[in-house]
């Protein structure tokens, strides 16, 4: 045998072996995407996300239906077109069972098409604007959908008496979302709105308190993106508009468990609607709460993490009663799943596999030093309105 | 000019115009990657694009000296239209690649004026105002281009009514590699004339330059635009290539990583952005699988290794040791390609 001949016969039998212990993995093992921004501005999704899954997977073992789960890890560092092509590669390559993650909201509707091209189920458990799983048959969504907490906020706010409000939010989708449901169901329960927007990349509120003042409101309400908001309420200390009888409220996205305590005490007494906080009173949160912290080395869990561990669980569950199979199927299983999650009482709506679960009305005080939203009032079940038809 | 010096400048140009061994080697490395590398089409493919953006900035970077934050601009117009194209007129992927030029290049020759004011920090200052404004109004036409969401249901008919964009993406890295290397060969042909020549003399010395006659603000308008050109066409590729365009093609830091590729594989000879998009992906594509939480470290490490050896030194290095290979003497201390 030359050696050129030696080295084509070995090419093709270490090809032909790479091919049947290829099949064999395919078979005991479900490979799950998780395509997540772990660097650039975005770090704190992917890493809240991460370590959730880790910690499910941790926790329950990491065979389902006798086959083996495994996570690939990818960073699409909060660029969509990297997320479609990472997307792309772990379904073409990797032969990935799921994908999930996507931290905000173009990187999901990037991908989509994808999933309904490959027939592969993709478990959203960050992006929360409405339109998400309507771009994809085989998209689940495990975080949250900002008409459902926006819109039943507005109509709590109404029913405690306040009748004028001014909305403060940033100018992009997200907040533009929050901006029509709120203002929608606070009308249409009596109250009168007066709509601001600020602009994305400018962190300069005083022009803007100064006439959200001037409207004398009874509350005001603000959506930035998270960081940002620290910023927001220092300056509504600065002006005395705390002082002033005006009430800060919010969605929950402005005292994000994570930041929180960096917020400091400026955040105290503001009141925000949201599907989780690190202190529901539960027996579930507490054993999470607590894995999650002692996991991370104290990290305390923030919504972002607990649609992580929620997209587990929903995988997890779907493919015990699919035998480990993917595709449609998968889908079909997570449908209609229900369960109590570390935020409470959850489940999937199989006409729409998007979220119900309960929203939570809660103040931010501060409990054995540290801040916290404590929940005092509960809207339960709720549905996406904007897909209520 | 006299005759001497025509003879001189004639016989610089054409020992240019030869292809060089390791250019050959390049492209058809990119070409053999059709067939050795089909798991990788899809991120040789962005390899490729990012690539062709990076060479547009060198076009005004390397030979006219222009430093650009906001390169992304014209990248994010050219995608967009692109984009737009494919929903609102037809889905042939040839056409919104054309438009996609056209339209960047527009905009390259309005905003070249807004260049010449200036040296290099006003520079860095108008290019990244001119995308930050192009950014925001994007952001602001939600109907036209989605705003924050992206623009969606962007489908491209396939190439020429033959050649269907696949989900393996060897369609759309053949596509992109086609179009680069034309894009190329135009480029290369237009850095290696007088035209090419009397940009450098700008770059080096823009007074002496006009001083003999250049004509440096039409020239430097001229580069602008073609390199706006070339920049929308990479973006229309990666908008037809990912049926996907957001905000994020327009953003400061697609300019930002553009520039740091470009330094990474050297300016001024028109491959160092195709060598920095392919060592940066790459690396980010390698690292980031084995440590998607901190592989910018090691990214920003190896960037600072480069740093400190020095991109020369390197280069030397290798043509040392390719001509030791040869049975020749070292080469004197001079980048391989190019003559920076």
């Amino acid at each position: 045998m030359t050696r050129r001949a030696f080295i084509k016969t070995g090419a093709a039998a270490g090809f032909a072996l790479s091919l049947i212990g290829g099949g064999a993995l395919a078979q005991d093992t479900i490979k799950i995407g998780l395509i997540l921004p772990m660097t650039g501005p975005f770090t704190s999704t992917g890493k809240q996300i991460a370590a959730a899954a880790n910690l499910y997977m941790a926790q329950n073992g990491a065979t389902v239906a006798g086959k083996k789960v495994e996570i690939i890890l990818k960073d699409d560092t909060g660029v969509a077109d990297v997320t479609r092509r990472i997307a792309q590669e772990l379904i073409v390559n990797d032969k990935v069972t799921a994908i999930a993650g996507f931290g905000l909201t173009p990187l999901a509707l990037a991908t989509a098409p994808l999933a309904t091209q490959a027939k592969t189920p993709m478990v959203v458990m960050a992006a929360a604007t409405g339109i998400i799983t309507e771009r994809s048959p085989f998209i689940v969504r495990t975080s949250q959908v900002v008409p459902q907490i926006a819109g039943p906020f507005g109509e709590w706010v109404a029913k405690q008496g306040m009748k004028k409000v001014v909305t403060i939010v940033s100018d992009y989708g997200p907040g533009h979302d929050v901006e029509k449901w709120f203002t929608d169901r606070f009308k249409a329960n009596g109250g009168e709105v007066v709509n601001l927007r600020v602009p994305l990349q400018n962190p300069d509120f005083s022009p803007f308190l100064q006439a959200a003042a001037d409207f004398k409101p009874d509350a005001l309400l603000v959506f930035v993106p998270s960081g940002v908001g620290t910023q927001f309420m220092k300056q509504f200390v600065e002006r005395g508009l705390d002082k002033s009888g005006i009430k800060l409220i919010g969605t929950g996205d402005v005292t994000d468990d994570d930041i929180l305590n960096t917020i400091g005490d400026v955040a105290l007494g503001l009141v925000t609607a949201h599907h989780y906080s690190a202190s529901h009173d539960s027996p579930e949160n507490k054993a999470f709460v607590e894995a999650f912290k002692k996991a991370t080395g104290g990290l305390r869990p923030n919504f972002m993490g607990v649609a992580g561990y929620d997209g587990m669980h929903a995988l997890y569950e779907g493919l015990k009663k699919t035998n480990g199979a993917g595709g449609e199927a998968l889908v079909n299983a997570m449908k209609g799943l229900a369960w109590t999650s570390p935020r409470g009482p959850m489940s999937i709506d199989p006409d729409t596999r998007d979220i119900i679960q309960n929203v939570y009305i809660r103040k931010v005080e501060r409990v054995n030093g540290e801040l916290y939203n404590m929940e005092f009032a509960t809207i339960p079940n709720v549905k996406d309105p904007s897909k209520a038809k | 000019m006299n005759p001497e010096h025509r003879r001189i400048a004639a016989k610089y140009l054409a020992d240019k115009w030869r292809w060089k061994p390791l250019e050959y080697v390049f492209w058809l490395a990119a070409l053999a990657a059709v067939w050795l590398l089909p798991s990788h089409h899809l991120i040789l493919n962005e390899i490729m694009i990012t690539g062709l953006f990076a060479m547009s900035l060198d076009l005004i970077l390397g030979y006219a000296g222009i430093a650009s934050l906001g390169h992304a601009a014209f990248f994010g117009l050219g995608a967009y239209t692109a984009g737009i194209f494919a929903i609102r007129v037809t889905g042939d992927p040839l056409l919104g690649l054309a438009l996609a030029g056209f339209a960047s290049a527009g905009l390259g020759f309005v905003t070249s004026f807004l260049v010449l004011r200036g040296v290099d920090l006003a520079r860095l200052m108008v290019t990244l105002g001119v995308a930050l404004v192009l950014g925001e109004i994007a952001n602001q036409l939600t109907w036209l281009t989605g705003g924050a969401d992206g623009l969606q249901g962007v489908t491209i008919a396939p190439i020429l009514g033959k050649f269907e964009f696949d989900i393996f993406g060897r369609t759309a890295y053949v596509y992109s590699l086609i179009v680069s290397f034309l894009l190329f060969l135009i480029a290369r042909r237009l850095v290696i004339s007088p035209f090419g020549l009397s940009l450098r003399t700008i770059r080096d010395n823009p007074l002496r330059a006009s001083a003999i006659g250049t004509p440096v603000d039409r020239r430097l308008i001229a580069i602008y635009t073609v390199a706006a050109a070339y920049a929308g066409i990479a973006g229309a590729l990666l908008a037809q290539t990912t049926q996907f365009v957001s905000l994020d093609v327009i953003a400061l830091h697609r300019s930002a990583d553009v520039l740091l590729m470009l330094v990474i594989g050297g300016t001024g000879y028109l491959y160092g952005g195709f060598v920095g998009a392919l060592i940066f992906k790459g690396l980010q594509d390698v690292i980031s699988s084995w440590t998607p939480q901190y592989w910018t470290f090691w990214i920003g490490l190896i960037l600072v290794i480069l740093v400190l050896i020095g991109r020369d030194r390197m280069n030397l290095a290798v043509a040392t040791g390719l001509a030791r290979l040869r049975g020749k003497p070292a080469p004197r201390p001079r980048t391989i390609v190019g003559d920076r």
